[in-house]
């Protein structure tokens, strides 16, 4: 016991003596949350758009002012080919081509029924799907108004009216979304880089020689070595948290003692992730290299900005066994919708298992005598 | 193995792959001997010491290092030896006291047993003003002492010593030496290996070792008049080239 507390102070000692470090702690944390939570929004706004008028009546220009008077959308050019305007995508100067065809206005008062043609740049594929979901909106707000109008001629009977209710964020607020996801990649950051670049500095030194031919035990070397990695994990998380829940006004309706006991767990996994990768490497930039290859991995695949049900089966068969993805499922689970104790179990267990098999083959890899 | 030697070696051998660093090198080393161990660059002295230390376990061979086994009983080992490797091993940002106190403390030296340790080697080393400045502002004499210093504070009864004065002016290499006198003197056991051939005059016995084997292993004044030479540094270069 005294010895790992003589190595917990030295290496305290060591981090906070280092000048990287504490403005690491600190200031990663509040600009990550600042810069991700606002930047990662699925919310795009001053989409640009392009019009093809080929009917010139009362109801082009209505729709097009509708367009126009969305927050969405702004008014890039209006010309009379489709060809011109799909220039104006080459140049990236416009997303969305409204293509009206002649007798737009007539068939619509004759015939009840008319056609318009959107174009989207699907570049960007998510984006592109976003445009086409307000561009609809707009459109059917058209059709209603316009139908009212005319209704004169018309009895346009709505067979089922769809009413649409938000639960647990029901204003759709991306920050109360994105705020738990980035709480989890940093505290994983914290976990993974720092204990596995700790470890090799010392074999960079050559300091890990003379520690191992001293008596001191292995189980020692690594609670003494990750122990100060998990308090300040820990500690980034509470401070992270409690940024969301000042600055952002995240809801946090589950207990949050939850979210600490998954994340004391969480974090031997990802700290025995870091010893692993320490073990396997000989300097700080192999260990970087190899904890940014599987970090990147993890994150993207882990549900933080792309929903994981819009991956293929594999690639969500494969999320199972990312701890990122299970801990940002968690996270969601308990601030924004308040899952219980019970409605984490499942994770709680995987934790536990995950750490386990990380832990062994860490101790199993970190030899002493070689 | 008697109880005589406090180390004792028999065909101890290294293999890597097909490369053989040690090749079944015997020898044995009375407790409070000098014992040096010499050897151009690449020749195995690394790869011997390391084996004797726990460090590394050998490939065949027989070996016990204060009446431990290397191959089973390395922690045991551990904690009757001191070692400084050949790169510096003591924390640069951390004070000259820190460093003594986390050395020792892992050793399991007690508290006042600690203070008063460190207030030994501080007025030991005369370095009462540096005691609390960074050890990365000391010149590098001042500490490779103090490496010495904290790798026998937990008074062992070996100590392996991987080229101590690598880099160090004349100066503070004989003072070095003047501290493992005192260490040999107080019953340590001292295994070092150098590149110096003035210090293998210091040593009680010293052993050549060429391409994985000891090529000759007597006293300095023996070995001198075996290759009929005037001093270490001729006997070296003779045992290296093959006579």
């Amino acid at each position: 016991m005294r010895t790992i507390l003589i190595i917990l102070r030295k290496e305290f000692k060591q981090i906070f003596r280092n000048r990287a470090m504490i403005p690491l702690i600190f200031f990663l944390p509040v600009i990550q949350l600042l810069i991700l939570s606002n930047a990662a929004t699925y919310e795009i706004k001053n989409i640009k758009f392009n019009v093809v008028d080929y009917d010139q009546s009362h109801f082009s220009r209505e729709l097009i002012s509708k367009f126009t008077a969305s927050n969405y959308f702004v008014l890039n050019d209006v010309s009379f080919s489709v060809e011109n305007s799909e220039e104006s995508f080459k140049k990236n100067q416009s997303k969305l081509i409204i293509h009206i065809p002649k007798d737009f206005e007539k068939n619509f008062m004759s015939a009840g029924m008319s056609e318009v043609q959107l174009v989207i740049n699907a570049e960007d594929g998510s984006a592109a799907g976003i445009v086409n979901n307000y561009a609809n909106n707009i459109i059917h707000q058209f059709n209603i108004d316009m139908g009212i109008e005319s209704s004169a001629k018309f009895d346009p009977v709505p067979a089922i009216n769809i009413n649409y209710s938000n639960w647990y964020n029901p204003e759709l607020n991306y920050k109360t979304y994105m705020v738990p996801g980035i709480l989890v990649v940093l505290v994983t950051m914290i976990g993974a880089f720092l204990s596995g670049m700790n470890v090799v500095k010392e074999k960079e030194i050559g300091t890990i020689e003379q520690l191992n031919v001293t008596p001191i035990k292995k189980y020692q070397f690594i609670i003494g070595k990750l122990m100060p990695f998990w308090i300040i994990g820990i500690g980034e998380l509470a401070f992270g948290l409690l940024l969301g829940l000042i600055v952002f006004k995240i809801p946090l309706l589950g207990n949050p003692l939850i979210i600490f006991m998954l994340a004391s767990v969480y974090l031997v996994v990802v700290l025995g992730m870091g010893l692993l990768i320490s073990t396997l490497t000989d300097t700080q930039q192999q260990a970087m290299f190899i904890a940014w290859f599987i970090l990147v991995l993890f994150i993207l695949m882990g549900g933080v900005f792309t929903p994981i049900e819009s991956m293929p089966d594999w690639a969500q068969r494969i999320a199972y066994f990312n701890p990122i993805a299970q801990f940002n499922r968690a996270m969601r689970m308990i601030m924004l919708k308040g899952s219980g104790f019970n409605d984490v179990l499942p994770t709680l267990y995987f934790f536990i298992a995950y750490a386990s098999v990380m832990m062994s083959l860490a101790v199993w890899r970190y030899k002493k005598t070689e | 193995m008697t109880n005589n030697y406090i180390i004792e070696a028999e065909n101890l051998t290294k293999k890597f792959g097909h490369f053989t660093a040690v090749d079944s090198i015997s020898f044995s080393v009375k407790p409070g001997e000098i014992f040096g161990f010499l050897g151009a660059n690449g020749a195995g002295k690394t790869t011997a010491m390391r084996m004797l230390c726990g460090l590394s376990i050998p490939s065949s061979g027989k070996a016990t290092v204060a009446g431990f086994d290397v191959f089973k009983q390395t922690e045991q080992i551990k904690k009757n030896i001191g070692y400084m490797s050949q790169k510096f091993s003591l924390y640069d940002d951390l004070t000259v006291t820190e460093n003594i106190n986390f050395y020792g403390g892992i050793y399991g030296l007690s508290k006042s047993k600690l203070k008063e340790k460190t207030e030994y080697l501080i007025d030991l080393l005369k370095i009462s003003d540096a005691r609390n400045k960074l050890l990365v502002s000391l010149p590098l004499g001042w500490k490779q002492k103090l490496a010495f210093s904290v790798a026998i504070i937990h008074e062992p009864k070996i100590v392996f010593l991987d080229e101590p004065t690598g880099g160090v002016d004349p100066i503070t290499r004989r003072q070095f030496w003047d501290m493992i006198y005192e260490a040999s003197h107080n019953g340590v056991t001292v295994f070092v290996t150098t590149h110096y051939m003035d210090e293998a005059e210091y040593c009680n016995r010293v052993s050549m070792m060429v391409d994985g084997r000891i090529a000759s292993l007597d006293t300095p004044d023996n070995l001198k008049k075996e290759y009929n030479a005037d001093n270490m540094h001729e006997v070296f270069v003779k045992i290296a080239r093959g006579k």
